[in-house]
Parts: structure tokens; C-alpha cells; sequence
């Protein structure tokens, strides 16, 4: 059988239902709120949103394999570039950079300019050390995962923060 | 004429979380059917070990004189595969296709727990139209 060839992050983008943007924003927004109301602590709910993501993406991996026909990735440096520019793309319509690598090429950044979960968001400053898009790192946390590639994940800035 | 006998999903450890069987030819009870799961999860890793050319991902197609076997490993690790009659062709993309499936009415189903045996009627109604569609393209062929 021919492999198929992976497709591109914006043509799957295309392919799928789409919901409003707005909507989307909304929605994450009211789930930060609810969990700062419930937990109280800015810690706490770095850790929710974490955990959050973490079910999301053993769940997302598989849909991206499927729709995306990648293949193995050879090295992480790779695994960074097509998470940033077929994943990113394919779930949230934006493409993400990747940046900030150490000398052993095991850390790096993963930039997003423009970032549907933080339109209009600016946070206060009761909210310090919040990590509001912390769902993305949980995400990419158990998408990773289930390559038996465990990761610890970060979030580093917080575009929110910086708007404000 | 059913051209698939059966189908299973197993999950990253090799246990059985999806059989279902179309025609009396290869049916099996439960227990056969979970030893048959593992011994096939053995197989497939142990075959990834054996092959002389680096980077196989695994048995792809079993061919016996009364049946063929088919099979789709993911990047996670779930195996897909069908036993069907010798010589049925386009299995392969029906194995994506049922990897498809699985992602949407299993895997985005948050009533549904990783790794367990897959009780989504959603999924058995979808899979049952794939096959049915598949079914009628190989006779109307």
C-alpha cells in the first residue's frame, strides 16, 4: 500500500466543522473563572487547567494521527515543528513558532502571537502567577504521552499578561 | 457473503477493548477471543523485533489459505485488525477508516474510559454502516 502523505495543518483546518471563535473564547474564559472561584489558589488551578489539558490530549493525539497522516518523528526538534505547525494549526487555525532551543536540543518554546483562548483577556493583579492557556501545556503534555514519550511541559509567558 | 469475518481493536497493553464478528465463519466466545487478542499484540511486537530491515512498525497482513489477516497499529499503539476471506481487497482503508471512527464516537466521547472495552453505541452504529458501505462496493464490483 502507498503511504498516503501527511497533509497540511491548513487544509485539515479547512476539512473540519468549525465553531465561533467568540463562543470558544467565552467558554475558556468561564471555565479559568469557575476553577479561580471554586480553588481559590492561582496554583490550584495551574494544576486543574494542567490536568484538564492532560485528558484532552490523550484523547486529541489519536484524531491528529488520524486526520493528519504524519509520521514518526525522527528526533524532538521535529516533534516541536509539527506539533506548532500541523497541530496548532489544525485545532486552534493558528500557527505557532518554535524557538529557544537549549544546546542539547531538549527544551524549547513554542510561541503562539496569536492566541484564541487569550482575545480580549487581560488579567489582574490578584491573578499573579496564573498560567491562563495552561490547558495547551497539559495538552501537549498527554498527546506526548501516548508515545510513551512522558514530558513535563511548561508554560513560560503568558500573552495575556504581556497585553495587559 | 460476508468478505470481513471479524474485527478487533486492542488497545497499547494488548488487551481486547472492541470484537465484533460478521458471518459464522470465525466465530469466537469471549475467551477465545481475549486469548486471541494477546496473541496477536505478542506477535505484532515480537515481529517488529525479527524483521531483518530496520524501522518495520510491525505485521501488516497475514495470508493463510483460508483467510487473510489485516492489521493497523497507530502511532499510540491501538492495533486495528480484520480477518477476512483471501484475496479481499481495500482493507487498508478500511482500517483507517475504522481508526477514524474510533477517534470521533470513542475517543470523543467523555463517558468513555481509555484503555476499556468500547461500549459507545454511536460507534457500533457508524461501524456497521462502514462495513455495510464496503460491503456493497466489493459486489457491486
Amino acid at each position: 500500500m502507498a503511504p498516503v502523505a501527511p497533509k497540511s495543518g491548513d487544509a485539515i483546518f479547512a476539512s473540519v466543522d468549525r465553531v465561533n471563535a467568540e463562543l470558544f473564547t467565552l467558554t475558556y474564559g468561564a471555565i479559568v473563572r469557575q476553577l479561580l472561584t471554586d480553588l481559590e489558589e492561582v496554583d490550584e488551578v495551574n494544576k486543574q487547567l494542567d490536568q484538564m489539558g492532560y485528558n484532552i490530549g490523550v484523547r486529541l493525539v489519536d484524531e491528529f494521527l488520524a486526520k493528519s497522516n504524519v509520521n514518526r518523528c525522527v528526533d524532538f526538534r521535529e516533534t516541536a515543528e509539527v506539533i506548532a505547525k500541523v497541530g496548532f494549526k489544525m485545532f486552534l487555525g493558528v500557527t505557532a513558532s518554535v524557538t529557544n532551543w537549549d544546546a542539547e536540543g531538549t527544551t524549547c518554546s513554542i510561541i503562539l502571537e496569536d492566541n484564541p483562548l487569550v482575545d480580549f483577556v487581560e488579567l489582574p493583579d490578584t491573578c499573579q502567577g496564573l498560567y491562563y492557556c495552561n490547558i495547551l501545556s497539559g495538552v501537549i503534555r498527554g498527546a506526548l504521552e501516548m508515545f510513551l514519550f512522558p514530558s513535563p511541559s511548561g508554560v513560560n509567558e503568558n500573552r495575556s499578561h504581556v497585553a495587559a | 457473503m460476508a468478505a470481513i469475518y471479524s474485527l478487533y481493536i486492542i488497545n497499547k497493553s494488548g488487551g481486547l477493548i472492541f470484537y465484533k464478528d460478521y458471518g459464522s465463519a470465525g466465530r469466537m466466545d469471549t475467551n477465545d477471543s481475549l486469548r486471541l487478542a494477546s496473541l496477536w499484540h505478542s506477535m505484532h511486537a515480537i515481529s517488529q523485533q525479527l524483521s531483518p530491515v530496520s524501522g518495520c512498525s510491525g505485521i501488516e497482513l497475514l495470508q493463510a489459505d483460508t483467510f487473510d489477516l489485516h492489521c493497523f497499529q497507530s502511532l499510540t499503539g491501538t492495533k486495528f485488525f480484520v480477518v477476512c476471506e483471501p484475496g479481499t481487497l481495500h482493507m487498508e482503508n478500511l482500517l483507517k477508516h475504522i481508526y477514524e471512527l474510533y477517534t470521533d464516537y470513542v475517543l470523543k466521547n467523555p463517558f468513555y474510559e481509555m484503555e476499556m472495552p468500547i461500549r459507545c453505541e454511536l460507534f457500533d452504529i457508524n461501524l456497521a454502516q462502514a462495513v455495510q458501505k464496503d460491503r456493497v462496493a466489493l459486489l457491486g464490483r
